[in-house]
């Protein structure tokens, strides 16, 4: 995964993916936006430019459909990823200091990721374990019943 | 096929939908999301109808009508139905009409009306000013998301009929928004701002930007005329806000011929010249140096006394004119009668010289017609295309539609031979990147695979051809291997292009200036003609010879014997019967000689055989081959006449200035390149003191001694009519809602679509035996590139018009010269670089183009730029039949400076 934001991209492993799709069709669009973001954690927009280059698809329709569907991100990801709940049970049991303190200690707005890379902060409907509210997850962890001050040891274990 | 709509029967064609076949029967359904450009998409719901049979109501776009359907288009609970989406849509649609331009053509609004919908439901207006998208900037359009209703009318025009493939829609349900890829600004993307997207637009989401605020759809007039740009010839609308006297925007009619509503971005964005403060209001005499304005009888008593003296001294002869391809039909043929029956020389040309007259030279003499074979409808069905030498999409895009179309949705296959990566190249099957200027050696070898593997249409060459064995050397000595090494193209290549094209149905062969701008110009012609006819495809539909011509009117001032050797009607000057047939018409004694041709005019300034120059809508000071050879002659004629819209670059070394009206203060016909006359409107009141261009004609030729007069263009076109047989049958009133193509013989005939069925014009098609000669000039040690020419889609010609306007000149604002990366390597030039690029005959400084557009050895500059003008560095080495410069290949150099 890249962490330097400035720092060109190798287009070797985009390359590699558009080589192994063999024959192109519009049905190939999906398939090839999740692998590259399998392979470089988001989708770089002068990746998807090389991707069109060498597949003939156009980046008009790669940005309709990456925009369209959660799974896609434009933005490169932090190497771990908070999900704040913001569902109903859990904002009447204290959801919105949680996300509160989250972004205090993060130093970021939620949707974004931290200049050190280590965090993307989301927030999200309802993480549908509303009987643990107030909820987070960090990747595939989940935190229930949170307290603002617990924030700090749990963001820790993540490096 | 026949149903019931409404109670009413109706019949539909096959593969009509049920909505195509009750507007077809004048049954109004509502609708938002369709476009007959498009394919339907049943997304708006606003056309749903009620099918007997069917369990839901249908949304009348998408159901195809089948025989004994039973519709119903308007019942309660339709109506119902469609209230409801009016008022989701207008939940949604975040403005008011009293500020919107679109207010009164807008179908949101009407449906509004019509279904009454209630106040209450109308969102809350937000601010005029669109939030930040995609167009921010933009000078040619803009996009309010608040006006919105996500029809994606837009997003599908961009990509389904302009195939640029510009715009999507980003995010999903209420956020959904039209944008760029990234959203990038829209002139990073790969938009070419052919306004398309604006003219599929349901709302005024998507509007001209220059047009915002200066008046509203409802108040504006609009006037169908011919765009002035190109030789597709657009049928256009201006629209005028009648209070201000002033072009607002320009509109097009789906369904109209030959363009279905679609333009390109000069005739969409291109009209700010019309009203331009620059535009010359009164004759202007040079005294001392100097321009002073002066009266018209002053003017016109300069001129005829001037012509006069020069005649009565030198003889007739030492008289020129160039009459101009931007003019009308009806223009020409007076200015070309002056000079001929008033003066009484020959020496009348334009410069259709400089881009087409080899093609007029070589199909004359093979086919019999110089023009375009078949009609632009026809590409679409076309099952080969073969494009040589002609960057369609920026210098025809309206016709690059069809052909785009013919690969993409009928699989025509498409071949390319261009030593530039054009537009075209992603759609086509195979891209021959020949090196400039040996087009013979390649359409040579094509036919010599052709003979070789028995794909020759043996009836066709005995029935309707002659001297097929004359022309059979030349080719059985170009192999593919021998064509490979003076080419570049593989042998391989050829093959397979020789291939497709003898083995399809239908073939076409599109050309232009990249086939014509040389010294074997004429040979190139020859030899295309010579493939279509060994082939057997030509003189059927979709099969054929197609030259795109350049400028507007190009078409129709040859047709109106604006060329040295041809009276109207490519009636020869020295045949002796239409001599006196002319005689008789003209009432007047005509030189039986043939006259000179645009260059040679210069030539014989030089030699002091010419001494007076009349120009009337010609810009030759940055047209012409090298230009200061040119330039240097303007200033020696001893007396020059420009009569244009604007004070050019010639205009600056005339005696004599006269202001013309611009086409859109004309009425008058234009031809375009499919050989369609076509009506051109006044649509403004002209400026100043400016006149029409044949009345200024007949002024000076009545003062100079030959009374001409006319009432009106059509009275000139009746004339034309009675002279001209090809256009014998064309009349204004037989023209008025859709131009004819000639031939038209007489008041019956209705036209004709494609030329040489079952006959050539000239009895047989004519075989010519064509041998690859190199092009003028080689490079050498010292100029080792080949320099070539041309144009850009976003400026015309010299740019007279087109760097007038600021939506147009955002794109391209400068002139550039394009050279392969690896070359740039090796001569230390970076992208953006001034370089300096010589020729053995001037040098022109400019900014370097890095990239892969042209191969290595070669270098591409576009002509429209006065402060770099290519044209100084061209060679003006001739054709030898049809007279044309070499503009597509020079030796030069380049360096960084
Ligand atoms: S102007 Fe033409 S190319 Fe540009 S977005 Fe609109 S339709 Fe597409
Ligand atoms: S901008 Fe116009 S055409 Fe495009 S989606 Fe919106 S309403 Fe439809
Ligand atoms: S294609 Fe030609 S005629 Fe059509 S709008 Fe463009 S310039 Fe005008
Ligand atoms: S509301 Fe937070 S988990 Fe359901
Ligand atoms: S017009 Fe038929 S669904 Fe929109």
């Amino acid at each position: 995964m890249q962490s330097d934001r400035n720092a060109p991209l190798d287009k070797t492993a985009a390359l590699e993916i558009c080589r192994s799709m063999g024959q192109i069709t519009s049905d190939s669009l999906i398939p090839i936006l999740q692998q590259i973001q399998d392979s470089y954690g988001y989708l770089p927009a002068e990746i998807l430019f090389e991707v069109s280059r060498q597949t003939g698809l156009h980046v008009n329709h790669m940005f309709g459909v990456a925009t369209f569907y959660e799974q896609f991100h434009l933005e490169p990801r932090g190497r771990h990823t908070i999900k704040c709940c913001r569902g109903t049970a859990c904002h009447v049991r204290g959801g919105r200091e949680i996300a509160n303190t989250l972004k205090r200690q993060l130093g970021v707005e939620e949707g974004c990721t931290t200049a050190d890379m280590r965090f993307t902060f989301e927030t999200v409907a309802c993480l549908g374990t509303c009987f643990l509210a107030p909820v987070m997850m960090v990747n595939n962890d989940y935190y229930g019943n949170v307290a603002s001050s617990r924030i700090k040891s749990i963001l820790e274990k993540y490096k | 096929m026949k149903l019931t709509i409404d109670d009413k029967q109706v019949t539909a064609k096959p593969a009509q939908t049920v909505l195509q076949v009750a507007q077809a029967n004048g049954i109004d359904i509502p609708n938002l999301c369709y476009d007959p450009r498009l394919a339907p998409s049943g997304s708006c719901r606003l056309c749903l109808v009620e099918i007997e049979g069917q369990r839901a109501l249908q949304p009348s776009c998408v159901f195809e009508a089948a025989e004994g359907l039973v519709v119903r288009t308007n019942t309660d609970e339709i109506r119902q139905i469609r209230k409801t989406i009016l008022e989701l849509l207008f939940s949604e649609h975040k403005a008011r009409c009293t500020t919107c331009d679109e207010n009164g053509k807008c179908d949101l609004q009407s449906y509004a009306y019509e279904y009454q919908l209630d106040e209450a439901s109308l969102g809350a207006g937000r601010g005029a000013e669109p939030a930040p998208n995609y167009t921010t900037g933009n000078l040619a359009l803009e996009y309010d998301p608040n006006k919105c209703i996500r029809c994606a009318r837009c997003v599908r025009i961009c990509d389904e009929v302009q195939m640029a493939h510009a715009l999507t829609f980003k995010n999903r349900a209420a956020e959904t928004e039209v944008a760029t890829a990234f959203d990038i600004p829209l002139n990073d993307s790969t938009c070419v701002l052919c306004g398309q997207c604006i003219s599929t637009c349901p709302t005024g989401a998507l509007y001209d930007r220059s047009a915002k605020g200066l008046c509203q759809a409802k108040d504006m007039v609009r006037t169908r005329t011919t765009c002035v740009y190109c030789g597709v010839g657009c049928q256009i609308d201006l629209n005028v806000n009648p209070k201000t006297n002033r072009i607002v925007r320009v509109t097009s009619e789906v369904g109209c011929i030959p363009n279905d509503g679609n333009l390109c971005v000069k005739g969409r964005f291109g009209m700010d010249f019309v009203g331009h403060p620059e535009r010359l209001t009164t004759p202007l005499i040079k005294r001392n140096g100097s321009f002073e304005k002066a009266s018209w009888d002053e003017a016109i008593e300069v001129i005829a006394g001037k012509f006069k003296k020069i005649k009565s001294e030198t003889g007739p002869d030492s008289i020129a004119g160039l009459s101009s391809a931007k003019c009308t039909n009806e223009d020409n043929y007076v200015f070309q009668k002056f000079i001929r029956a008033g003066i009484g020389t020959n020496n009348v040309d334009h410069c259709a010289r400089l881009c087409h007259a080899s093609t007029v030279a070589g199909l004359a003499r093979a086919f019999g017609s110089g023009a375009m074979t078949n009609s632009i409808d026809e590409f679409r069905n076309a099952r080969c295309i073969f494009v040589i030498g002609s960057n369609t999409p920026e210098a025809h895009p309206v016709i690059a539609l069809s052909l785009k179309e013919a690969v993409v949705k009928h699989g025509a296959e498409l071949i390319v031979a261009d030593p530039r990566e054009i537009d075209l190249v992603p759609y086509a099957k195979l891209h021959l990147q020949q090196r400039p200027g040996t087009d013979v050696a390649l359409i040579n070898a094509m036919m010599n695979v052709i003979i070789e593997e028995g794909l020759t249409d043996k009836d066709f060459i005995a029935e309707r051809t002659e001297d097929f064995e004359k022309a059979t050397e030349a080719i059985k000595e170009m192999t593919p291997e021998k064509a490979e090494k003076i080419t570049g193209v593989r042998a391989e290549a050829i093959r397979q292009a020789a291939r497709i094209y003898a083995t399809a149905e239908t073939a076409s062969i599109v050309f232009s200036m990249g086939i014509t701008q040389h010294t074997t110009g004429t040979d190139n012609v020859l030899s295309l003609a010579n493939l279509a006819m060994i082939t057997g495809n030509v003189g059927r539909e979709s099969a054929g010879v197609n030259p795109l011509r350049g400028q507007n009117n190009v078409q129709g001032a040859c047709d109106l014997g604006a060329l040295p050797n041809v009276y109207p009607g490519y009636q020869q000057v020295e045949a002796p019967d239409i001599h006196a047939k002319f005689e008789k018409a003209w009432d007047r004694k005509l030189s039986a000689r043939n006259g000179l041709t645009v260059v040679e005019i210069f030539h014989a300034i030089e030699a002091g055989f010419i001494r007076a120059l009349y120009l009337m809508g010609e810009n030759p000071a940055l047209s012409d081959p090298n230009l200061s050879r040119t330039r240097k002659a303007l200033e020696e004629v001893e007396f020059l006449v420009s009569q244009d819209v604007f004070l050019t670059e010639s205009g600056q070394y005339a005696d004599v200035v006269l202001p013309a009206f611009c086409f859109a203060e004309k009425d008058g016909t234009f031809t375009n390149t499919e050989r369609r006359v076509q009506r051109v409107r006044r649509t403004v009141n002209p400026p100043g003191q400016a006149r029409d261009d044949w009345e200024i004609v007949c002024d000076i030729a009545t003062a100079f001694g030959y009374r001409m007069h006319y009432e009106n263009a059509s009275q000139i076109m009746d004339e034309i009519a009675s002279v001209s047989p090809i256009y014998g049958g064309i009349s204004f009133e037989r023209i008025e809602t859709v131009g004819l193509q000639w031939p038209c013989a007489n008041k019956d005939h209705p036209g004709t679509k494609y030329l040489h069925k079952g006959e050539f014009k000239r009895g047989k098609g004519k075989f010519h035996p064509v041998r690859f000669k190199e092009p003028a000039e080689l490079p050498n040690k010292e100029f080792p590139f080949v320099l070539s020419t041309g144009r850009l889609l976003y400026q015309y010609h010299t740019g007279t018009l087109t760097r007038k306007v600021p939506a147009i000149h955002q794109v391209c604002p400068t002139g550039y010269v394009e050279i392969h990366v690896q070359d740039a390597e090796k001569h230390g030039i970076g992208d953006g670089d001034s370089v300096e690029v010589s020729t053995p005959r001037g040098k022109v400084t400019t900014k370097a183009r890095v990239g892969t557009m042209v191969a290595r050895g070669w270098l591409f500059m576009p002509f429209h730029f006065a402060e770099g003008p290519a044209n100084m560095l061209t060679n003006d080495a001739l054709d030898p039949i049809a007279k044309i410069p070499e503009f597509k290949a020079c030796a030069a150099n380049i360096r960084p400076i």
